[in-house]
């Protein structure tokens, strides 16, 4: 099954349950867990595995060939995203700002704009025993991380085929590199936090994900701090409630340590099992 | 000479806008006709990214030879206008426009360098 963990709101625990979860499924299945927040995947400072392999991670842009230009400057027009700019005597690409959609090379009438990959990160696969851990990490100074986000999954699609469970860590936020994240998951968990931030930033998932047809359901972390309004938006919603994680000292604790937080608190430890339960049993009954 | 600003209105009086990329008008300075005129830059509070080397764009259709403008251009406007003559000079923020061109005139402004 695979299984993505977002939110739109930062800091409510995406990676704490992430990296829990994919760890303590593995005592028992084999379990590929994927670190997609490629601005700064941070799952691999508490599981701490070997690296088995090393990729470069590429975006395609275009490449500007003069000779075959004929200035026309159809392409700044085609480009949505201003990454080109058509001057006189010569064109210029901004590839940072590049979206890779191939719409300028394709429609290019003088084919003078091949698209040629460019690195922009790099892709580690550690692993040990059950667990794979397979991590997306931009290089300083990019800053579109969806097209190493897409070659991650591909990668990890290659690498998992007798995996029980694929779990996504999904960057923050409800933009593009989140929809990437979680496009090929069978079932989405956001996990929020009980306070206006967390709910104004949940409802935003839930509209992007319900124009989507995605299947999803929500694990309230920190429960007892804030209010009681993210437990109503979600039963008015119908939205269904896989967890709630109690707010604890020990689990701050324990996180901040670089620990797995299942093997110090048990109230942690029932909410894992609540969504293993979930997702096997209710996740496509909703 | 033909002098452009980054401006935050169109007349003499009008504050000089320190931003490059979303600067609100463009205006130009004709010395040898004694004309102003300006390219409106509101569309650039609508774009996500890339607004640096649209304006610079803009600003090189009317053919410059200097801009005045605040803190300069960031890398991606400096790679466009780094293909045309133009000269820039920075450190004319809060100023308005008169002020700025006779700033320049006593060369009291900081070349901006590519």
């Amino acid at each position: 099954m695979k299984i993505a963990i977002a939110s739109g709101k930062g800091g409510t625990g995406k990676t704490t349950l992430s990296v829990n979860l994919a760890s303590w499924l593995a005592l028992q299945d084999k379990v590929v867990l994927v670190d997609l927040d490629t601005e700064e995947p941070n799952s691999g400072i508490f599981l701490k595995l070997p690296l088995i392999r090393s990729i470069i991670g590429v975006k395609p842009v275009p490449v500007w060939q003069s000779d075959n230009c004929l200035h026309c400057g159809k392409c700044q027009g085609y480009c949505q995203f201003h990454a080109i700019i058509s001057l006189p005597s010569e064109v210029l690409v901004f590839p940072k700002l590049c979206h890779s959609c191939y719409a300028c090379s394709e429609l290019c009438p003088a084919s003078a704009l091949p698209m040629l990959n460019e690195k922009i990160g790099k892709i580690d696969h550690f692993a040990r025993e059950n667990l794979t851990f397979i991590e997306g990490k931009l290089d300083v100074g990019q800053e579109m991380a969806v097209p190493l986000i897409k070659q991650a999954i591909t990668y990890t699609e290659s690498q998992s085929v007798n995996s029980e469970w694929l779990i996504f860590d999904s960057p923050p936020g409800n933009a593009c590199p989140m929809i990437e994240a979680t496009k090929v998951a069978d079932f989405i968990i956001l996990i929020s936090e009980p306070t206006p931030f967390g709910l104004y930033d949940l409802s935003l998932s839930v509209q992007s994900l319900r124009k989507l047809n995605r299947n999803f359901g929500v694990v309230i972390n920190r429960e007892g701090i804030g209010n009681s309004d993210l437990e109503r938006y979600c039963l008015d919603e119908d939205i269904p409630v896989i967890a709630r994680i109690p707010q604890s000292r020990l689990i701050a604790e324990s996180y901040s340590a670089g620990k797995l937080v299942y093997h110090e608190d048990n109230d942690f430890l029932s909410s894992l099992k609540q969504i293993k339960d979930f997702l096997q049993n209710d996740a496509f009954s909703c | 000479m033909k002098i452009a600003f980054t401006a935050k209105g169109t007349d003499w009086q009008d504050q000089i806008d320190p931003r490059f990329g979303r600067c609100a008008y463009l205006v130009f300075y004709d010395e040898d006709t004694d004309t102003i005129d300006w390219i409106d830059n509101g569309s650039s509070a609508g774009i996500d990214h890339g607004a640096g080397p649209q304006t610079a764009q803009k600003l090189l259709t009317r053919k410059p030879d200097i801009l005045i403008t605040g803190n300069g251009p960031g890398g991606n406007a400096s790679r466009v206008l780094s293909y045309s003559q133009i000269t820039v000079y920075t450190g004319a923020a809060d100023k308005s426009l008169q002020e700025a061109y006779q700033d320049f005139k006593n060369n009291r402004l900081t070349e901006f360098k590519f």
